[in-house]
């Protein structure tokens, strides 16, 4: 019997070292001796921690948000006497979960399932075979036509097909060539990339070690933000166990081809993700993006020719070589092929990650899969591709996820965040906490970009403070294509994409916040008043407990009020009344 | 020679003096290599939890740039630092999710409860709150991390209260 939990960010998080230490703990007292290995993200958040029981069958027995408390009792129960706890059980070999059914692993198909800290377990489940398969059966230029044949595209948001860029660092003059690894998911609301990083490291050397060998590098590097600790750790451990077994280094595996890798540290700079700009971070300046052409696949890493794709895209390449480019471009849709992973959160049941088929219905990824809306609310919009997407509102969920689709409606594929939004999010207020990342995040080199999005924050902070005019929906527009046209980068062409969204989507909520001053989400502060409904309130005194100003008053078992002039409108009496007698306005 | 705009920038530092000496394995490390910087400066920040003035003269020095370009580079990077901070850091997703699970309603409370901004450190020197892009936890928004430890599905009442919780615990072994 072995038993498996999940450790990633967001299983530590949901208290996994904890659960871990109680199995340790239990173990020891019953003086028994049975293996805990630990694993990555499985993409199931909302389930964390998750605790698999494989018996000697190798069946396995996943139980669900496990608590120390609930540790006790599998050892106790299913570990000592061999009987499974079924009430904390929520899938198992032969009744898998239910929200996997839809999906497609390609990029995921090994977190949550292999210790990422072992290179065995990655050999195991036939790591360093496409590598191999290269090395001693491909030239560079096959690698290249079966990326082609496999339709991959860069995952990092562009969507531009990765054999091109091959191709042209490969074509390119030069005899010393890098490969580079964008690891600095900036976007918030997107971990896509951290989970691969943290749960299948080897993954993505792998695919990188092919790049280099297709367009004939020899060094690497992968930059890595520094918020993600634990994904540089199992790197650093990955490329170790790498070099060690030879997959890494000086003549891999007798071919005669040489390529190591290193890790760079992102400092925290949102900017860095656009390649021109990362080069400069990786040269050790200031993350500025410069004027194109040259691209990097001429005139790269201080002048060498580069070749730079995001985490999702070089982990699709092992698979894409294993089972050929056709059998890739089989999933997806006519242009957009293969498969791609979603960050959902929000305000969704089932938050994670998805991996799923280009072209499925964002309803299916929201309801099938995502479980639907939080509380049973309505469904309003998903915000898609971070502070360079928009939102897609409810009338078009039916919109398939792929490049074209998605771009049509206005948002962007981007690296694959999907935030969730049902009727009390503000949209104006959504456009302006975008703006506001901006804004903060431009790196300061087109006046457009730099003085634009400050000009378009100050109209919509002024918005949501109910101080808005009429003719600033039009201002907002002009300034969005001021700063589109005027901007060299990523950056600031897409910085407006939430507001245009919105503007075209939800222009009733910009005039009711502008002619009634009204917020119908309830959202904007200057613009809600709370009160008490006397026939609702009981007076049970929680909620003026809670109020952190004193601002509600009143006899026990009376109704109380609230004094507008003391109240700060933080929520708290809304969250704790049991009764509903709080009234939002 | 320095001109007054020098002098006014250094106003932003804070004046404690520091062991300079602890830098010099840094500079052993990464000695000859090109492209350097922005790591010298992250271990540099290692060692003293911020970029003090004097360090980033040094690096100046050392390295042959012009502190100029040092001081831009340590400005352009949220990841640094030129004041000290607190005992114990809260850094607080400012991610979309957690944004619309009602992040701000959170830093306000902590901002309340410590009497102060985004980015500042409280009187005592014991809390210093940061906003973060995004923790990659946003199946639990909101969000924040103290010391490495993330507590999830916050409210603005159990925000202040981890706070007070870590409070007690610092007295309780202060007086033990």
């Amino acid at each position: 019997m072995k038993l498996r939990i999940g450790l990633g960010s967001c299983g530590i998080a949901a208290g996994g070292k904890k659960v871990r230490e109680a199995l340790l703990n239990c173990l020891k007292e019953k003086d028994m001796n049975i293996e805990i290995t630990s694993t990555g993200c499985i993409g199931m958040c909302f389930y964390e921690p998750i605790v698999d029981v494989i018996d000697d069958e190798g069946e396995v027995y996943t139980y669900v948000n496990v608590t120390p408390e609930k540790a006790e009792e599998i050892v106790e129960q299913h570990i000592k006497n061999g009987v499974p706890v079924e009430k904390y059980i929520q899938s198992t070999g032969k009744k898998p979960f239910k929200q996997l059914e839809k999906q497609v692993r390609v990029v995921l198909q090994n977190c949550g399932i292999i210790n990422p800290e072992k290179i065995e377990d990655y050999l195991e489940k036939g790591g360093y075979k496409a590598l191999e398969k290269c090395l001693k059966e491909m030239t560079p230029d096959q690698v290249i036509e079966e990326i082609k044949k496999s339709g991959l595209r860069g995952r990092g948001g562009a969507g531009f097909p990765t054999w091109f860029k091959w191709d042209a660092a490969r074509k390119a003059k030069g005899n010393e060539k890098y490969v580079v690894c964008n690891a600095d998911e900036g976007d918030p609301g997107a971990f896509m990339d951290r989970s691969v990083l943290e749960g299948d490291p080897h993954g993505l050397l792998e695919g990188m070690i092919i790049a280099g060998y297709a367009i004939g590098a020899n060094h690497g590097f992968i930059y890595c933000r520094a918020e993600y600790p634990l994904a540089i750790e199992r790197l650093e451990g990955a490329i170790a166990q790498a070099h060690e077994a030879n997959f890494l280094g000086g003549n891999i595996m007798g071919s005669g081809f040489s390529f190591d890798i290193k890790i760079k540290k992102g400092a925290g700079a949102f900017v860095c993700g656009e390649e021109t700009a990362l080069i400069a971070s990786l040269e050790g300046e200031r993350g500025m993006p410069r004027l194109k052409p040259p691209f990097p696949a001429q005139s790269g890493y201080f002048g060498k020719p580069t070749n730079i794709n995001n985490v999702e895209t070089y982990a699709n390449v092992p698979w894409i070589i294993r089972n050929g480019g056709a059998a890739f471009a089989a999933y997806g849709t006519e242009k957009s092929n293969g498969t791609k992973v979603f960050a959902l959160a929000g305000k969704i049941k089932n938050g994670g990650l998805v991996e799923v088929p280009m072209g499925m219905p964002i309803r299916e990824v929201i309801y099938e899969i995502g479980g639907g809306i939080k509380n049973d609310r309505d469904f309003k919009a998903v915000q898609m591709g971070g502070p360079s997407g928009g939102c897609i509102p409810k009338s078009l969920i039916d919109t398939p996820v792929d490049y074209e689709s998605i771009t049509r409606t206005g948002a962007i594929m981007g690296s694959g965040g999907m935030v969730v939004m049902d009727e009390a999010t503000c949209m104006v207020d959504m456009a302006r906490f975008f703006l506001n990342f901006t804004c903060d995040e431009s790196c300061g080199k087109c006046i457009y970009c730099r003085i634009g999005t400050k000009r378009m924050l100050e109209i919509l902070e002024r918005i949501t403070k109910g101080e808005g005019r009429m003719e600033d929906m039009d201002e907002l527009e002009q300034l969005c294509i001021s700063i589109k046209d005027g901007s060299l980068c990523g950056l600031g062409q897409t910085a407006p994409n939430p507001v245009l969204t919105t503007l075209k989507y939800f222009k009733d909520e910009y005039i009711a916040h502008i002619r009634d001053k009204k917020c119908p989400a309830k959202q904007c502060k200057s613009l809600i008043t709370y009160s008490i409904l006397k026939d609702k309130c009981t007076g049970c005194t929680a909620c003026a407990r809670k109020c952190p100003t004193e601002a509600i008053t009143g006899e026990r078992k009376q109704p109380h009020s609230i004094e507008q002039e003391k109240c700060i409108k933080c929520g708290n009496c809304a969250i704790t009344c049991k009764f509903g007698a709080i009234n939002v306005e | 020679m320095s001109c007054t705009c020098e002098k006014k920038l250094e106003t932003n530092f804070c004046k404690k003096e520091v062991d300079l000496s602890l830098m010099e394995p840094v500079f052993k490390k990464y000695e000859g290599q090109s492209a350097s910087l922005i790591s010298i400066l992250q271990d540099t920040q290692g060692i003293y939890g911020y970029l003090p003035l004097e360090a980033l003269k040094t690096i100046a020095d050392r390295t042959g740039n012009k502190k100029a370009k040092i001081y831009g580079i340590a400005t352009f990077y949220s990841q640094f630092r030129l004041n000290p901070i607190g005992k114990h850091i809260i850094l607080q997703c400012q991610g979309t999710a957690c944004h619309v699970n009602g992040s701000d309603k959170i830093s306000e409370a902590i901002c309340d409860e410590l009497g102060i901004e985004p980015g500042g450190t409280s009187k005592d020197g014991m809390f210093t709150l940061e906003n973060v892009a995004c923790l990659g936890c946003c199946s639990l928004a909101p969000v924040m991390m103290i010391n490495g430890e993330a507590y999830g599905n916050l409210t603005p009442n159990s925000a202040r209260e981890v706070i007070r919780g870590i409070y007690k615990k610092e007295k309780g072994g202060a007086s033990n």
